[in-house]
């Protein structure tokens, strides 16, 4: 079934919640409330580095605490005015995860480009997006195409996650593929790197998504589903929750800091997803997520969290 | 350390007084320009001899800002990354812009560009663009339209927070952080 694209909101309860209109009205909420709000568990975080850097008297503490001190005061004034907290409004990428209970349609993405269109023109945010990387560089002017995939899980019911994701730090992320005998050692490597090379791009203090393994095109995604996780959040496996520690101990050691200006913390966490690969691979993703995290996750189907 | 006070148009005397590091608060006249807007800069440069629309002299500020919100002539404005622009800065920078405004590091090119015209680079924090936005007090469209966010608009702004990032003399406060460290 297909909504007209510009009905506002239905408040029918009993419409599918997996529908084109049900998917593509969460997706139009969350825009317009993730333009607007710093990620609640991000700015916890935030403000507890800031806390610290105040009470150091480390190189560049102060200017890093003023800084900081200026995310929080953004954040404020983002929700108080109602502006976006950041001018890159981003573009629009949307995960619909589904359980084995939960039957997707094929159309579930049908009316999204139209939400995102709505609710730039009505939040008054950037247009962001271009017709084609290379051929046609002109501005689609309605921030659509949002970039969209559906993933299965084993938990049973369905949510939405909406990440709106700022060209700069996602500029400053990467994949290596490793040889599988450069281990640990190598995939710190390769997060130290791209941090130090790239940090000063991506507005810290940064939520580092770190994926290893899969294949080449999924490991970015297990980067991104990182960005996620709550800040600061373990990783439910007990040897990644450790590796995300020394992990965000090795960055923080760069000593970049909040605006790559000195001081610390360069990142706030640091989350990492690993999951099979074939036995030649390792796989390393880097997403970089900036200090104007932007995402919700909307209950579709069932409770599970 | 307090911050220092500077008013826009300046000459490039004043600015050689800034050092890498200082907090600096920018009153007056800025020119948002970012990637298309660069290009077609270059194009004009390179056609006429000269910067279009009375650059010369004036501060570039790497920005697209979102339109007009809260009762303010830009609802959030902030820096994008400057590194896009090092392909073109040298040449502005000659030309006669005398500052920009952007976030990140900047090419060995750019920095020396910075000493040897005496122009400077300012930091400015990413992600507090409704922060920013409070210091513009106004926007007019000066050119490319068709560029949207990308468009030059000459900006009004009171009190903009900025670091100096590259100073006149070349000195490079991200490279020293980096340095500085393990």
């Amino acid at each position: 079934m297909h909504e007209p694209a510009h009905e506002p909101p239905s408040a029918a309860s009993d419409d599918d919640p997996l529908s084109p209109h049900s998917i593509s009205e969460a997706v139009y909420r969350a825009i317009r409330r993730c333009a607007i709000e710093l990620r609640p568990d991000y700015l916890r975080a935030l403000e507890e580095a800031c806390v610290a850097a105040e009470a150091s008297d480390g190189p560049h503490a102060q200017r890093a605490a003023r800084i900081m001190g200026s995310i929080a005061e953004n954040a404020r004034i983002g929700l108080a005015d109602g502006v976006p907290i950041c001018q890159d409004t981003g573009t629009v990428w949307v995960c619909l995860e589904a359980g084995p209970d939960v039957a997707v349609p094929g159309n579930a993405f049908a009316a999204v480009d139209d939400a995102v269109a709505r609710a730039y023109r009505d939040g008054k945010l950037r247009m962001s997006v271009v017709r084609d990387a290379l051929f046609d560089r002109s501005n689609t002017g309605t921030n659509a195409p949002a970039f969209c995939e559906v993933r299965l899980v084993p938990e049973p019911g369905a949510r939405l996650h909406v990440l709106l994701k700022g060209g700069g730090s996602d500029n400053a992320s990467r994949v290596v593929m490793l040889p599988p005998g450069a281990g640990t050692a190598g995939v710190i490597d390769a997060v130290v790197d791209c941090v130090r090379e790239k940090a000063a791009n991506a507005c810290p203090p940064l939520v580092v998504g770190v994926g290893v393994g899969g294949t080449f095109d999924k490991v970015a995604g297990l980067a991104k589903h990182a960005l996620l996780r709550e800040v600061g959040s373990p990783a439910r496996n007990a040897r990644a929750a450790y590796f995300e520690d020394e992990l965000t101990e090795r960055v923080n050691a760069l000593g970049l800091g909040p605006g790559a200006l000195g001081g610390a913390p360069t990142a706030l966490a640091v989350h990492v997803e690993t999951a099979p690969c074939h036995i030649a691979a390792l796989p390393v993703a880097v997403n970089m997520g900036c200090c104007a995290m932007r995402s919700a996750t909307i209950e579709l189907v069932g409770g599970t969290r | 350390m307090s911050a220092v006070e500077l008013a826009f148009p300046c000459p490039r005397e004043e600015l050689a007084r800034l050092a890498a590091g200082d907090e600096v608060l920018l009153s007056g006249t800025l020119y948002t320009m970012r990637d298309a807007g660069h290009q077609r800069a270059l194009e004009c440069l390179e056609r006429d001899g000269r910067l279009p629309f009375g650059l010369d002299g004036q501060v570039l500020f790497y920005a697209g800002p979102t339109p007009a919100a809260a009762g303010r002539p830009l609802g959030s404005v902030g820096p994008t990354t400057a590194s896009r622009m090092d392909f073109a800065a040298p040449a502005l920078f000659e030309a006669g812009v005398t500052a920009c405004i952007g976030k990140g590091k900047r090419s060995p090119a750019v920095v020396e560009a910075c000493r040897a015209t005496g122009s400077v680079y300012f930091a400015a924090v990413g992600g507090i663009a409704a922060l920013l936005a409070r210091h513009v007090t106004a926007s007019d469209l000066v050119a490319w339209d068709d560029l949207g966010t990308e468009a030059l608009r000459r900006l009004t702004v009171d009190k903009l927070p900025v670091y100096v990032a590259v100073d006149a003399a070349g000195r490079d406060l991200y490279r020293e952080i980096e340095q500085q460290a393990s």
